[in-house]
Order: structure tokens, then sequence, then C-alpha cells
């Protein structure tokens, strides 16, 4: 159906990009067959980094005219999948395109190439006395990939996620078009929201070269608290209760003592309490200590009246970095402390956490096998690793299958839906399916071909 | 054992602008926190008494605002605090604060050890400790990096002493100085926030002090003048470490040796 990468192709891919940008067959390290959690890998035939819209829709009229599959890499972050090569062809990587290239303060915009950073967009934001808010917690991933997966992260809670914080998008249609979608407007009634529909496609209806993104007056005041409990049902009873109050937290995260403990031995430091079970961290922004205090101390006065241990005050830089960095490392502990792992990105209602997470640990002790969890308690979204450890291929495969049936069939059943933030990529197709039915799932083939009538941009993925 | 820490309130942020007349830093309106430093020595202090009984109280010298602190450090688990507050130590320099921090020591009580951190953020001098225990007529060791045991009125500890690591014994009642990330210092409680009031804060001025000549405190008591405050100089080291990988490997263990991690 595809047709293998030529030698005639390479040539002018080489034209397109410059000698120093391409790589061929065995010149291609082997990271590029997968991405962060590495359950799928397949090697592309060529990758090439690109540096201008102009090279991606050269590239794109080539592979379309030669029927070649084309994957689209930022900075591997994923976990899902989405940037594997599935079908080899040419692997078209951004991280060049790392340029911020406006800040316009009469619209509080900013205008950033793919490839700019997560952690470099915030630090530009800050530096100009702006937040951009969405903030997932793998800040090394590129905006073009954030983008693509719609990924919220932590604050999603007070301010929402990426997708309401993209004004306009320039996209590479897979034909080689050039398409500018949606603009410098607070407002857009304007025909369906082509734009909206590129934000979270995980790369399969168009390559984003450019991104206008909304920025928010950066908070002048922000408090954390870390809240203690003596078990993870009382803490995540907490969140509905928290919300009631009328308060609303930027942040509201879950974190059991276990996984704290993960943090302690990856990172080497250790964390500032771990006596307890389980414990929600929230923080709290707004522009003045009394308006911030005051609704610290209210979420405060509320935890403990319903059977919190008591709510540490995390208020200082020094004091904020000691609780957050073991936050961020999360991902990365658990991973460090098995020998192979897969994850499980479900959202559910808020209220239906605990009966989630209750349900993860029957699975666990059921197969004997660790899975250790954490997420946005304030949004529903969990992260819940399934740790092969030292069990046999075999018997891991055959677990690892029924434990996720059993998992997506308990989200469905409560009303939560597949993924929250990391996407579908190639892994959890099959879970889409079976959640969305076949009619929604037409709809989606439909869309997909419309925008991309050969199948060649990051074919296999999401809803085929 | 009955511990007390010394702790200063500094500016919380680093960006922090300096009078150009004055040379003094613009303090007014910023906001202030504990300094960052002490606060590895207040649990430092809370984790011995936790092992080996006793107490901890906190003190410092600042304006009354500096109460604010006394709080915090009750609220990490200290018993009580003294603030030492008077317009006569305005101006002091370190060894005005230092002499000023051991009257305040002698009125306020008997201590069988006395640790404050290793420097702070606002005045770097890092010098506090040392000076304080020359007032007290008590031994010192600064750069302490762990603490292994009390017993016998003496403490076993390991510090941190120009090329070497050193473990040391040194008798009570003693100051020492500790290093940062010597531990992981907890966080204050709002538990114990919403129950704090003034009994447990006592401020005592130059009325109370055993020492009554005005010329020791403040700026008449300081033998250094500021001229200019600057913000230093940031220092990034880079090295690139080349060869086979057994070089590069010895080269790095050299350079992980020479920084102290091993």
């Amino acid at each position: 159906m595809y047709n293998k990468v030529s030698a005639r192709d390479i040539e002018l891919l080489t034209q397109i990009v410059g000698n120093d940008n391409i790589f061929v067959g065995k010149d291609i390290n082997a990271d590029y067959a997968h991405d962060e959690l590495g359950t799928v890998s397949n090697m592309p035939e060529v990758l090439v980094r690109v540096t201008t819209t102009e090279q991606i829709s050269q590239i794109m009229s080539l592979a379309y005219k030669n029927t070649i599959p084309v994957t689209v890499r930022g900075s591997g972050t994923g976990l899902v999948g989405a940037a594997v090569p599935v079908c080899g062809g040419i692997l078209l990587e951004t991280t060049k395109m790392n340029k911020i290239l406006e800040l316009d303060t009469d619209n509080l915009t900013v205008t950033v190439q793919p490839g700019v950073l997560l952690m470099e967009l915030a630090a530009f934001a800050e530096e100009n006395d702006l937040l951009y808010p969405p903030d997932p917690g793998e800040k090394s991933a590129t905006i073009g990939g954030n983008i693509s997966t719609n990924a919220g992260g932590m604050r999603a809670v007070k301010y929402g996620v990426t997708r309401d914080y993209v004004r306009a998008l320039t996209v590479v249609a897979p034909n080689g078009d050039i398409l500018n979608l949606g603009g410098k407007v607070a407002k857009n009634s304007s025909g369906y929201s082509l734009k909206d529909l590129i934000v979270g496609s995980e790369g399969t209806l168009g390559i984003i070269t450019e991104a206008v993104l909304d920025l928010v007056p950066l908070p002048k005041v922000s408090v954390s608290l870390l809240v203690p409990f003596t078990d993870m049902k009382s803490a995540i009873a907490a969140v509905p209760q928290i919300f009631k109050s009328k308060i609303t937290p930027t942040a509201i995260e879950y974190m059991s003592r276990d996984t704290i403990l993960f943090a302690e031995d990856y990172l080497g430091k250790k964390f500032p309490d771990k006596k307890n079970e389980a414990y929600i961290l929230l923080t709290f922004d707004g522009n003045s200590n009394e308006q911030v205090n005051a609704d610290m101390t209210i979420v405060a006065e509320l935890c403990l009246n319903i059977g919190a241990v008591d709510a540490y005050i995390v208020d200082t830089e020094e004091r904020k970095k000691s609780v957050w960095s073991a936050r961020g490392a999360f991902l990365e502990a658990i991973k460090s402390s098995t020998t192979l792992m897969d994850e499980c990105d479900v959202v559910v209602p808020v209220n239906k956490i605990d009966t989630f997470l209750n349900f993860t640990h029957e699975l666990s002790n059921q197969y004997n096998i660790r899975i250790p969890s954490f997420g946005h308690a304030g949004d529903g979204n969990l992260h819940v690793y399934i740790c092969k450890d030292d069990l046999a291929e075999d018997k891991w495969e055959k677990s690892l299958k029924e434990i996720f049936d059993k998992m997506y069939e308990k989200a469905r059943e409560l009303g939560g839906l597949v993924s929250g933030e990391h996407g579908i990529g190639y892994a959890k197709k099959v879970y889409l399916k079976e959640q969305l039915g076949n009619e929604q799932i037409a709809l989606m083939q439909g869309i997909k071909k419309v925008f991309d009538e050969k199948n060649i941009l990051n074919p296999n993925k999401v809803c085929f | 054992m009955d511990i007390l820490v010394c702790i200063k309130q500094v500016p919380g942020s680093t960006n922090v602008e300096v009078d150009p007349v004055t040379g003094v830093l613009k303090r007014d309106g910023i906001a202030s926190k504990m300094n960052p430093y002490d606060l590895y020595a207040i649990e430092t202090a809370l984790l011995l008494t936790e092992k080996f009984g006793g107490s901890v109280q906190v003190i410092t010298m600042g304006p009354p605002q500096a109460k604010s602190i006394i709080t915090e450090a009750i609220c990490m688990g200290a018993e009580k605090g003294t603030v030492l507050s008077d317009r006569k130590f305005a101006g002091a320099d370190v060894l005005a604060t230092a002499y000023t921090l051991s009257q305040g020591i002698k009125k306020a009580g008997k201590y069988d050890l006395i640790i404050c951190g290793k420097q702070t953020t606002d005045g770097d001098t890092a010098q506090v400790g040392a000076e304080i225990s020359e007032f007290l007529n008590m031994p010192n060791i600064s750069n302490v990096l762990s603490i292994e045991n009390v017993s016998d009125n003496t403490v076993t500890l390991t510090a941190s002493q120009d090329e070497k690591i050193v473990k040391m014994k040194i008798k009570m009642p003693c100051v020492i100085s500790v290093d940062a990330d010597i531990n992981t210092p907890r966080l204050p409680s709002f538990k114990v926030q919403k129950q704090v009031d003034d009994s447990k804060i006592q401020f005592l001025s130059f009325a109370d002090f055993e020492d009554q000549n005005v010329n020791n405190y403040g700026l008449a008591g300081s033998a250094t003048q500021v001229e200019r405050i600057f913000p230093p100089e940031k220092l990034q080291e880079k090295c690139s470490i080349q060869g086979t990988p057994t070089e590069q490997a010895d080269q790095l263990y050299d350079l992980i040796r020479r920084i102290k991690i091993v």
C-alpha cells in the first residue's frame, strides 16, 4: 500500500533539508524507534530534521506524490506510541524549529514554533510577567507535541487545558498545502473549527508548524498546601468538598506514600513528610497575599474538619521546590523502579476517583502485580502504571492485557474516558474503539480521510 | 537537651533593590521569609530532640515584624521563641549582630546546643555562628554535614573543613553551624498555626541586656561599614571531559572528589 523510501526520495529530501539534517537506515539512532514508554517500536527508513514550514510543505508534497508514510516527532516524550513510525517511511523531527517568534502584549499572545520546549515557554512567559497556564508534568515535551495530545497538566482545575489556549495554528496538510487556522482573535464563530480538530489529533491530520497561544497575567502570589490523610479514600473524598466550598485551587494533585518513596529513591532527596498513607497537594494563586491566604485557610480548615491529619504550608520557593520536584519526578521514578511498565491515563468524574483507584488496588492484589498511581485529583485524570518487575514475558503479556481490559471497562462503567491527556496514539486504539463504538469511530475515520485521503500522515493511529 | 536555633528574617526574593544613596537593601514593601539556611538548623534541632529528648527554642534579632518567623518556627515544631528588637540594634554588621544575639541568648536561657544555619541569603557572611561562640565562650564547629550521636555531654558530628571531611567530637554547651541539605526541613503546620498565641513569643530589648554600653550595639558597635551592596556575579563553571572511557572516568572521579561528593 505504501511505497518504500527510494534513493531518489533520499536525494530529494537531502536537497530540501541539507546533508546535516538527514539520517538514513543504520545512521538513525535506535531511540527514534520508540517514545518515552517504549512499548511500541519500529524504525523509520529516513529521519529528517526540519527548520521551516516550507521544508515541511515540500516534504509532504513529495511524500504525498510517492505515497510514503510520514510521522512527526517532537521530543519523543509521548507515552502511547503516537510519534512512533509504525509503518516506517519518513520520520520528521521538529525539535530544530524551536524559536519563540513573537510576544504580542497588546493581544496577550505568544507565537511559537513547534519545537519550543514547555519549560522554555513557561520561563519566557514568566520573564515577561505572564503565564502560559497549561502545565503538563513533562516539561521537556515540545509545544507541538503538547498541542497534538491536548495534554492539560496540573493547572487544568482552574485554567483549563491546552486547547483553551491555542488561538491559531499554521499547519501543513498531508498533501503539502499550508493552512492558517484560527487567528489572533478572542472569539471565533466562523465555521467548523479546524484549528480545534488539529488540537489533540496526535499528528494524524496535519503538521503544526507555528502556534499562537494565549497568555494570562502572571499571578503575583502562589501558595501550596500539602494535606496528609490516613488513607486514599479520605484524601480523594476531600476533592468534591473543596469544589463545594466555591474555592477553585489552581491544582489538586493526589499522591500516595508509595509513589513518594519511589521519587525519594529516584531523586536521592527526602520528601518533607511521608508519615501518612495518602496526600493531596493543592495550589492557590492570585494577586494578593490576603486573597490567596484566605482561600488557603478555608480549604485547610475544611480538610481538617473532614479528617485530614494536618495541612502543611508550602509558601516559599525552597518549600515549593522540595514538594513539587518530587511530584514532577513521579513518572520517571516509577519507571526506574521496574524493568518495564505500561500506563493507563483514564479520566473519570472527580467523585469516582476513589472507586477507580480502589479497583486498581484490587487488580494489583488479584494479579500480584505492582500498580502504583498518581494523578490530577482535581480533574479526575489518573496516571496508573502497571509494573512488570521480574514477571516472565508470557505471563506479563497475558496479565497486562487482562488488567487493561478490566481497567478501561471500569472507567467506562464510571462514566470516564480512555485518555485524559496522553492520547490514544497506537497503544490505546483498541480501547478507544470499545468505548466510542462504530458510529463515532466511523466519523473520526471520515474526518481523517477528508484531511488525508492517501492516509500517509501518521497512519495506523488513533481511529484506524 | 535544650537546643536554641538562631534564625533571621530575610527578603522573600533575591531581586531586592539597593538604595543608591545609603547602599542599604530596600526592605519596605518587600515580602519577607525565614532565611532558607535556618530551616536546616531548625530541622536538625527537631530531629535531635526527637531522638535524644529535650526542647527546641528559636531566637532572632530584627524589627518587631520578625515575630512572624518565630511563629513559623513554632509551626515547624519549636516550643517557643525570642525576638531581640530595639532601635539601638539597627544598622548592626555581623560583629554587632553576633554580640547582640549573644547578649540575648544569655538572657533567654541556658542551652546545651546552639545551632545556626550556614549563612543568610541577604548578608552571606557565614560568621555569626562562630562569633556567637566567641562571645559566649563556647566551642564551635561550622559546616556541619551530619550529626552522628549525642552522649556524655558530647556531640559526635561530621563537618567539611578546608580540603577534608572530618569526624569530630565537641563538648556541650557548644555552637554549631549546619550546612544546607543536611536534611529536608519539615513544612510548617496549619494545625499548629491556628493555636499559636503570643505567650510563646518573648520580646527582649537593650534594657533587658547585661551589657548596657550602647556603643556595643547597632551601627555604633559595628566594626565594618557597608560601602556598597550589589548582587554577586553568577558563577557557572562548565567543563567538558574528553578522552577514552577510562580517562573520562578518571577525570570525572577527580572532579567529584575535588568537590567532595566522594
